[in-house]
């Protein structure tokens, strides 16, 4: 098959669906590749470049649309390049299909098939094609790198000559992989970073990456992420409320607020209202990730860098994944090549369009004539449902006493009911054996007792030594064989001299390798 | 006087005794530890030889010569990783001379009793002596700890053989039962006793019925240990231990030494404690152990979905080259590699490019209790990083990478995800939280035990295939 991936035509994108990198790759797959030309000039990958890799560059859209089976994009089509593709043709791209439902009806006229990159579904086999969690990734990265270039000062903290620097204190608003990936760039520039989501379990996630998870004090049984496909669901008033007013609380000492909230298929939630904004330091810097569908924060203007009244910067790009365009290709390539991967299982350069395969049925909008969005339920769940945790209850003094007692005295209970079981045995023998025997008997007793006392005490890791040297004090049976050696028969003696010769192997084996092994252990 | 003197010597060598085992609650007091040990030893040992009752004393110091050169020689061979086998094999030497001390006593108290029953005003020696001054009563109760004696020592020993060949893989590692199962043991230990009784109370040949016994004790012994599973190997081994204490104490009973009493009983204990540390790390009963095998059936295990995504030596050696925290979970599986000089290289390095490197050890690590310390140790990396279950479970959420080397089960999530899974509740590592984890396996096999681990079908786990020493040597030279 031959696949093209056109020049975008959005203003400013500077992306490209295919990389001379990808088209090695493709190859492999027994693709045939175009680009048109120009196609990859933005993100530094000249013609010739391509063309070094093995592809041929087409003069123009009409001309590589003409030559080729499988369109690559990186935003979505415009009507007219829908237009120029025919029946039976294959379109990659971002889609939208819930925001674009025209560019659908007319995909599904045209007779191509459309595979949207937003639509693969999040389950771990698809994340090499996972465009979404790449671009956000770089939009992430570059979010951060944004707001220190608009930030008057550093992000570490530094005590120099000339005087001592605080760090800048940056809260992530959500922490999606664009909020995970903007705390782990913040903090390695030295920042001190805070992190919030609406999804408690991503605390773990958010601490990982060095980030302050900030707790809101709230009950409520917010839903699992793992419902919701590992996105973020939207949020009770109630919850809502809690939230805002944290953020007020937290927005005077914050010095760069990043937003990343975004609930699948709705627009984006304001969190960062105008009296926060209000409320922050002069030259504070606020990147809402955002803006595309409206903004976190309230004064947000899409695509726009503003400064407010009291000189705090604003920024609403929507393109920071263009802004990297080098390595957001690479990785946009790369997605677009696992995918197509998956359309040719066989390598052959013949694509097997499987519509029972969950990630190409998830991905795939339009086919045959027909509108496939939205995909039924995959098969697999895209992450395992995570246990309600148990809370540990808070114990007031007064209970905390009486469990206490309780437990002191279940113990005093256990150990006087051993004893006088012990005491009772001791005596029922002590009236049936003799004398004699009992004087051992005691020393027996009290030595089971030593022994207990002492090995609770040995080290976890001086267990094997342990073992050895009991291993070696129990040849003191040897002292049995000994006693018997000199006494008696030809048999006796035998006997005894083998039990002699058996302890005498042990003595010596035993302590010679515990000595080994204790040799060993030493400290750096 | 001279009776005198050998009590001081034994005074002096049971403090010893204690003084050794506790002085093993620290590294570096355990060092003079085993020097308490051995001069116990030797004074309980030269007491005896020179003290009342005992003649013969050059075979008896020829015998010993023989005997510990042997145990010199092999001691000094045996590498370390084949330390399980040699401890199982020594307590089975300890078994089987409580074995023959035990005849033994029976043969002189036939001896005695037949000469007085003659009424000779015989001169008895040595032990025959001591025999000689006993009480019916105390005749009465000598035959019960001679009896307790043979019988545990024949345990000890048969089960220490198995234990043994099981370790060294000898003997197949699975649980074999003969048909009947524990019936099969119920039932020669009744038959024991019952000889046990007929013996005590005189009727027959002494003799004869001591040997059935040992017979019996033998079977009982074999069948135990060839019915408890590989993986239980550890408990087992520090029962055996514990078993051959007790049988020293029985006989020292017989033959009224002190030192012997103490000695078994301090050894005794000992064993049946760490018997009980290593099943309460596994939360496992030791009743179930000590039946063998795992639990009864409980229901299907939960299906696993995903797959297991392999790598090679290039992508392991990159994560350890961005990573700043890396966590190295040892198993049985670096020990059968021999795989540990080449981790401690690999912590050297990884230490020096200025990394946070710690171990993470199971209490069950391995096939006995401080196993994988001792490797470790072995290959000399500081213990001080070593560190427990409990020390660094909490840190794997801030670990970068996770190096799991031929250990399996120890690090299941089963254990705690799936009330099904044989091993439900067994308090495990939990190194999935870690950012990477790696494995280093032979195949995709599901190991010793047989459980399947979800771990390896976890998204952040890459299988690292191969023979646990050649894959982390390929790592070396790829590191920075």
């Amino acid at each position: 098959m031959k696949i093209g991936a056109l020049k975008e035509s959005f203003e400013g994108e500077a992306r490209v669906a295919i990389t001379p990198a990808s088209t090695a790759h493709l190859q492999k797959l027994g693709h045939e590749v175009f680009v048109e030309s120009g196609a990859g000039e933005a993100a530094g990958f000249s013609d010739e470049d391509y063309r070094k890799a093995g592809a041929t560059v087409a003069e123009t859209a009409g001309a590589l649309i003409e030559a080729v089976d499988v369109v690559a994009k990186v935003r979505q089509p415009s009507e007219s390049e829908i237009g120029q593709m025919r029946e039976g043709q294959t379109l990659i791209s971002f889609f939208y299909p819930a925001q674009n439902a025209e560019l659908l009806e007319k995909a599904k006229q045209q007779g191509i098939t459309a595979i949207a990159m937003d639509m693969v579904p999040r389950i771990s086999r698809a994340q090499k094609m996972d465009a979404l969690s790449s671009m956000a990734n770089i939009a992430g990265y570059r979010s951060v790198i944004e707001a220190a270039n608009n930030f008057g000062r550093f992000f570490t903290g530094q005590v120099t000559a000339a005087g001592k620097v605080p760090p800048a204190k940056i809260l992530v608003v959500g922490a999606g992989v664009a909020g995970l990936a903007a705390i782990g760039t913040a903090t390695s520039l030295g920042a001190q970073v805070y992190a919030f989501d609406v999804r408690p379990e991503v605390a773990e996630q958010i601490e990982s990456m060095g980030a302050e998870f900030v707790y809101l004090d709230f009950e409520e049984q917010t839903k699992d992420g793992a419902e919701t496909g590992g996105y973020a669901a939207p949020s009770s008033p109630e919850f809502r409320e809690a939230q805002l007013k944290k953020f007020r609380e937290l927005a005077p000492d914050m010095d760069v607020v990043i937003t990343t909230a975004l609930i699948p298929g709705r627009d984006a939630p304001v969190l960062w209202t105008k009296d926060m904004v209000e409320a922050m330091k002069k030259g504070s810097v606020i990147v809402d990730l955002a803006a595309e569908k409206g903004g976190n924060c309230e004064l947000t203007v899409a695509d726009k860098r503003i400064v407010t009244d009291n000189g705090v910067v604003v920024i609403g790009y929507t393109d920071f994944a263009s802004r990297m365009g080098a390595q957001s290709s690479e990785l946009y390539g790369n997605n677009v090549r696992h995918f197509m991967a998956d359309l040719t299982p066989k390598k052959d350069g013949v694509i097997d369009h499987n519509m029972d395969d969950d990630v190409i049925r998830g991905a795939t909008v339009a086919h045959d004539h027909d509108i496939t969005y939205p995909p039924p339920k995959p098969k697999v769940a895209a992450i395992a449902a995570q246990k309600p945790k148990e809370k540990k209850k808070e114990l007031t003094p007064e209970e905390r006493r009486a469990q206490e007692i309780a437990a002191f005295k279940a113990e005093t209970k256990s150990q006087v009911t051993l004893l006088a079981a012990g005491a009772i045995v001791v005596l029922l023998v002590g009236l049936v054996a003799p004398a004699s025997f009992m004087s051992h008997f005691i020393v027996f007793v009290l030595a089971c007792f030593v022994g207990f006392r002492v090995i609770w005490n040995v080290a976890h890791s001086l267990h094997t030594p342990l073992m050895a040297i009991t291993n070696a004090i129990s040849s003191i049976i040897i002292l049995g064989a000994l006693m018997q050696i000199g006494s008696g028969s030809a048999w006796v003696l035998i006997l005894a001299a083998l039990a002699v010769l058996m302890a005498g192997v042990n003595i010596f084996g035993g302590f010679l390798v515990t000595r080994r092994m204790l040799a060993m252990f030493q400290k750096s | 006087m001279e009776y005198g003197f050998t009590t001081a010597a034994y005074v002096v060598a049971a403090i010893l005794f204690i003084l050794s085992l506790g002085g093993l609650s620290g590294q570096e007091s355990a060092k003079r530890a085993i020097w308490y040990g051995i001069v116990g030893m030797g004074l309980a040992v030269l007491a005896t030889l020179f003290g009342p009752g005992a003649g013969n004393w050059l075979l008896s110091v020829i015998m010993i010569a023989i005997g510990g050169g042997v145990g010199w020689v092999v001691a000094k061979r045996v590498q370390m990783t084949e330390m399980p086998q040699l401890v199982a094999a020594m307590h089975s030497l300890v078994g089987l001379a409580a074995v023959f001390v035990g005849f033994n006593a029976q043969i002189e108290l036939a001896r005695v009793l037949r000469l007085k029953a003659e009424n000779a005003a015989h001169e008895f020696q040595g032990f025959a002596a001591v025999l000689a001054h006993k009480t019916p009563a105390e005749i009465g109760m000598l035959k019960i700890e001679v009896f307790l004696g043979i019988f545990i020592g024949a345990v000890t020993f048969t089960g220490s053989v198995v234990a043994f060949g099981k370790l060294a893989g000898k003997v197949d590692g699975k649980p074999k039962k003969l048909p009947g199962g524990h019936m099969l043991n119920a039932g020669a230990v009744g038959l024991s006793l019952l000889l046990g009784i007929l013996y005590c109370t005189g009727v027959g040949p002494g003799v004869f019925w001591l040997m059935l016994i040992a017979l019996l004790a033998f079977f009982v012994g074999y069948h135990l240990i060839m019915g408890i599973g590989g993986a239980d190997m550890p408990v087992v081994v520090s029962m055996l231990n514990s078993y051959s204490g007790w049988a020293a104490a029985a006989i020292g009973f017989t033959l009224g030494n002190d030192l012997l009493i103490v000695t078994g009983a301090l050894v005794g204990s000992s064993g049946a404690i760490l018997s009980y540390i290593m099943c309460k790390a596994m939360n496992r009963h030791f009743v179930s152990v000590i039946l063998g095998g795992f639990g009864g059936d409980t229901g299907p295990a939960a299906e696993i979905e995903g797959e297991q995504i392999a790598i090679d030596a290039d992508g392991v050696a990159s994560a350890l080259n961005d990573a700043d925290s890396v966590v190295i979970v040892p198993g049985y599986g670096m020990a059968v590699a021999q795989a540990q000089s080449a981790v401690s290289e690999l912590t050297r390095k990884l230490r020096a490019a200025g990394k946070e490197v710690r171990f993470a050890i199971h209490p069950v690590a391995g096939r006995l209790p401080g196993h994988m310390n001792v490797l470790l140790a072995e290959a000399k990396v500081p213990y001080d990083i070593v560190l427990e279950m409990d020390e660094i479970n909490d840190d794997f959420p801030n670990t970068d990478v996770v190096i799991i080397i031929g250990s399996n089960d120890i690090v299941n999530p089963a254990a705690q995800d799936d009330p099904n899974s044989p091993i439900a509740g067994m308090p495990v590592l939990e190194v999935w939280k870690a950012k990477q984890v790696f494995v280093s396996k032979r195949g995709q096999g599901t190991g010793y035990s047989g459980i399947e681990n979800p771990l390896f079908f976890k998204e952040n786990t890459r299988m690292f295939y191969g023979d646990a020493k050649d894959s982390v040597n390929k790592l070396l030279p790829l590191l920075d």
